[in-house]
């Protein structure tokens, strides 16, 4: 069995899956029962400023049948006593010393305040510190959260003040909300923080009420933007992670980074490591379905591991970074077309209508002497359930014309029903960087590209 | 023998605790969590499957986005009798038989969604539709069944006068008289009736065109006819004491009408295995007959009952007698007692393609029961033999516009459905394109 153990900056935890600083690590209460269900460790939620929260603090983006695929919140940190939070903080770390207990702190850009909190917090006996300068509601327009993270400048001078009283591991925890999220990251290096956490909530609306008009969530009235989490933040949170990762300044600083971002399962939890996180954050998830979640968690990851033939966490962290590419590194030799297994095919049709309408009309309908028809080919007599379905035709790829854009696999209803073929490439390969820099005329001018295409028997239909 | 006395349902017994409508109406969860499920498929084999070709998919999509009165709307303008529809269509048979998820999942409920926004419809009084310019046709129609509701709107939406001839009390045909409750109740048919009406057209009942009006004033007062008559009574056995056995139909017809009157039996026969004979067995069972065996002449494999109602008359409690034919109703003092079948076998197919049933001799068997009822089809229409028109297999013949051989005399329903079987559903699309070729022979012939 697969060791799942991490040593984060000096953090240690049984398992790499902390819940976020959020409203499941609001009290004591709430975190004995999360480490009693297996959580590795917990950010505590924000302490700091003092707030008076509102109601209809959470809005959710449903889909389908799925709900919740995203959270929005308006929800400030720590409404509680300042006491009770650091008393209970040194209640749960004295009770559960093998868990990670970090605190995230979050206090007025005031060197003095920062020195307090960070000296309060150590007092505790938790493990680790997290600087939120990601909260990017209502404690951003009293120039915290993410009016910090915002400006790499205030980051770094703030982390400053911070490293200069702390004697526990400091995570910087990063806001999404931001053209580029290297930026803030170098400024937490420079100013010598000891890890990186991302992603923050992202703006967001959340919608708006078509009986009463009243933005979603009603908040007397009123509403506004909130932080968005939730499975479907996961992947702008992969391409932060990554990118943090791909950055020289970043990565030879040697700072671990905490993803998180929409993780929900063993599957995004594998995902975030493979692309360089050291340990992992779930909130929405927990917020869904509660603690029990993270038995699962860890016995998939395990599992997982264990098939794949890792042993540890270290060895599975940032495995598939170096793939992660600019557009002008891929090869354009590289060649895949779709297939459809009609085995499998339930014809429902919705490639056909894709590929035709939307993307490189190269899928047919195909009836059963060969011929191709087009749809709802059949007279008005012609119904019932014989007819309808032993006459519908199949939906076939014309392979010479498909570009091989993946619009119909990832539409496709059925598991492993269209797939992606690999062929061999038919030219040399070369990418585009060096196809510039050995004929820049061709990336340059329509007329050279026209030609290099003949030459090369690129065609386009 | 003892013969336990008939059941009669009085008014306390009200049939509303087992005839009332089977399945409940969709919630508005369900309803939303159901239409999520359907794919959307693209030119989609439920969409074929439908005789009337509704856009399923895009009825559903609607329900899904909230959007009610689209939903409707997008039901009506291939069907307007979609509230019947979606409650009698063999679906298993139709749409939802043809749903992709069928194969290896559940089918979407296809039905149960169509009501859902056909009950929104109705409930809210909600009109689509507005009759075009009057083009000051006059269009008469013969029957107000699924066939002839279905022509008679769709040619008021032109703009044509029309006028329907209905023999009986109410309009509606089977959907009012012939369907048990159990799948539609009389009020959504006529709530059908009065949409109908509302498009302008005019509904004539007791009214027995042929002999008022007579054909000749149908041909002289109007510009076309369609006929929708249906189909005849129930044929005879010709066995003797066959006066003691009920008409099926009168048996349906007084469960939906008479509730209160209704004699059901405590052992019962019904003769017959197709979809009449089923409804007949089903309310017999639950109404208070312990006993109800129906009696075929084949066997399973050629009953024309559709599977599925098959099954849930199984699940029903009702025993089948295969291979069996009536040949005497026994009674005493004018009191039944049940009836003398003899055992068949099944030799060559006949002209339906059918094995052919042959008597078994010196296997006569006596049934014991308190009240029989036969369900064995229905007689031809007797109208195309009045108006001396061309016959296939006694109904009535059409071409492809549901032209008679009698031209400007069009015909739909029931009475021209030659092969395969007849449905409310068929019916309706044979109205609606009937309007179509009326409506463009009157516009082409000026």
């Amino acid at each position: 069995m697969a060791d799942l153990s991490i040593n984060f900056a000096g953090i240690r935890s049984p398992n790499p899956f902390w819940l976020a600083s959020a409203p499941p690590t609001n009290s004591g209460a709430q975190i004995h029962r999360a480490f009693e269900a297996g959580w590795g460790g917990a950010v505590w939620k924000t302490i700091g400023a003092p707030v008076l929260n509102v109601s209809n603090r959470y809005g959710a983006w449903s889909y389908g049948n799925q709900k919740m695929l995203a959270i929005n919140n308006v929800e400030l940190i720590s409404d509680r006593p300042i006491q009770t939070n650091l008393r209970e903080i040194a209640e749960v770390k004295r009770a559960w010393p093998d868990r990670a207990v970090i605190v995230s702190a979050m206090v007025e850009s005031k060197p003095e305040a920062w020195h307090d909190i960070i000296k309060r917090i150590q007092d505790t006996g938790a493990d680790g510190i997290e600087l939120n300068y990601g909260c990017p509601h209502g404690m951003s327009e009293r120039g915290m959260g993410s009016a910090v993270g915002q400006v790499p400048e205030y980051c770094e001078q703030i982390t400053r003040w911070v490293m200069e009283v702390a004697k526990i591991p400091v995570i910087v925890k990063l806001t999404p909300n931001i053209s580029d999220i290297v930026m803030p990251a170098r400024a937490a290096v420079a100013a010598g923080a000891n890890a990186l956490s991302l992603i923050n909530t992202i703006n967001s609306i959340i919608g708006v009420d078509l009986d009463t008009l009243q933005i979603t969530p009603n908040i007397g009235g009123r509403g506004g933007h909130g932080g968005y989490a939730g499975p479907a933040v996961k992947p702008i949170a992969l391409n932060m992670l990554a990118s943090l990762g791909r950055d020289a300044t970043v990565r030879d600083s040697g700072l671990p980074i905490s993803g998180m971002g929409g993780i929900t399962t063993w599957r995004d939890a594998a995902e975030f490591l493979l692309l360089g996180a050291r340990s992992l954050q779930v909130c929405t998830a927990v917020m869904h379905y509660g603690f029990r979640i993270i038995e699962d968690i860890c016995d998939g990851l395990s599992n997982w591991m264990d098939e794949k033939g890792f042993s540890t966490i270290p060895e599975v962290v940032a495995r598939s970074l170096y793939r992660v590419s600019d557009f002008k590194d891929f090869d354009l030799s590289f060649r895949a077309v779709a297939r459809i297994d009609q085995n499998k095919c339930i014809r429902c049709d919705l490639c056909y209508v894709a590929c035709n309408d939307t993307a490189h009309q190269c899928i047919d309908l195909v009836d059963k002497s060969g011929k191709v028809v087009p749809p709802s080919a059949y007279d008005p007599r012609s119904n019932g359930r014989v007819e309808a379905v032993g006459t519908r035709p199949s939906v076939v790829v014309r392979e010479l014309d498909c570009v091989g854009c993946r619009l119909c696999y990832n539409i496709c209803p059925v598991e492993n029903c269209i797939q992606m073929a690999e062929l061999p490439p038919a030219k040399p390969s070369i990418t585009w960087d060096q196809l510039s820099k050995q004929q820049p005329d061709v990336t340059e001018d329509w007329p050279q590209m026209e030609q290099y295409r003949r030459k090369m028997g690129i065609r386009i239909h | 023998m003892n013969i336990t006395p008939e059941v009669t349902l009085n008014d306390t017994a009200s049939p509303s605790s087992g005839l009332r409508e089977l399945l409940p109406p969709l919630s508005e969860h369900e309803a939303i969590t159901e239409s999520a499920r359907c794919l959307m498929c693209y030119d989609a084999p439920c969409t074929h499957a439908c005789p009337t070709h509704i856009d399923i998919p895009k009825f559903i999509k609607k329900i899904h986005t909230g959007n009610l009165r689209g939903s409707a709307r997008t039901i009506f303008e291939s069907n307007l009798l979609g509230a019947t529809c979606a409650r009698v269509c063999p679906v298993q048979e139709l749409c939802e038989g043809a749903c992709v998820l069928g194969s290896e999942h559940k089918p979407i409920a296809i039905g149960r969604l169509q009501r859902y926004a056909m009950d929104h419809a109705y409930s809210r009084k909600l009109e689509f539709f507005r009759p075009a310019a009057s083009t000051g046709k006059k269009i008469a129609i013969v029957g107000a069944g699924p066939a002839g509701l279905s022509c008679a709107g769709e040619l008021a939406k032109f703009g044509h006068a029309v006028t329907v001839f209905e023999k009986r009390d109410l309009a509606g045909g089977l959907s009012t008289y012939g369907i048990i409750s159990l799948r539609e109740p009389v009020e959504v048919a006529l709530m059908e009736v009065a949409m109908v009406q509302k498009l302008g057209v005019r509904l004539e009942t007791t009214r027995d065109a042929g002999t008022n009006p007579t054909v000749d004033e149908l041909q002289r007062n109007f510009d076309s006819i369609f006929l929708s008559v249906g189909l005849g009574n129930t044929p005879q056995l010709g066995i003797p004491g066959e006066e003691f056995i009920l008409d099926g139909l009168q048996y349906i017809e007084g469960s939906k009408h008479h509730p209160s009157r209704l004699r059901v039996g405590s052992n019962v026969i019904v003769i017959g295995a197709g979809n009449t004979a089923i409804d007949c067995a089903t309310i017999a069972r639950r109404i208070g007959a312990e006993r109800v065996t129906m009696i075929y002449r084949r066997t399973e494999n050629e009953m024309t009952a559709y599977p599925h109602e098959y099954d849930f008359v199984k699940r029903e409690g009702v025993t089948f007698w295969f291979l069996a034919q009536p040949i005497r109703v026994i009674h005493e003092k004018g009191r039944l007692l049940g009836l003398e079948c003899v055992r068949i076998e099944l030799g060559e197919p006949d002209s339906s393609g059918r094995p052919t049933p042959r008597p078994v001799p010196e296997s006569t068997m006596f049934l014991p029961a308190d009240q029989i009822v036969k369900a064995i089809g229905q007689h031809r229409p007797s109208i195309a033999a009045l108006l001396n028109l061309k016959t296939e297999k006694g109904f009535i013949q059409v071409n492809e516009n549901f032209e008679t051989s009698f031209a400007g005399i069009f015909a739909g329903g029931d009475c021209i459905r030659a092969r395969g079987s007849a449905s409310t559903v068929m019916a309706v699309q044979d109205g609606k394109l009937a309007a179509r070729a009326i409506h463009l022979r009157l516009v082409n012939h000026g």
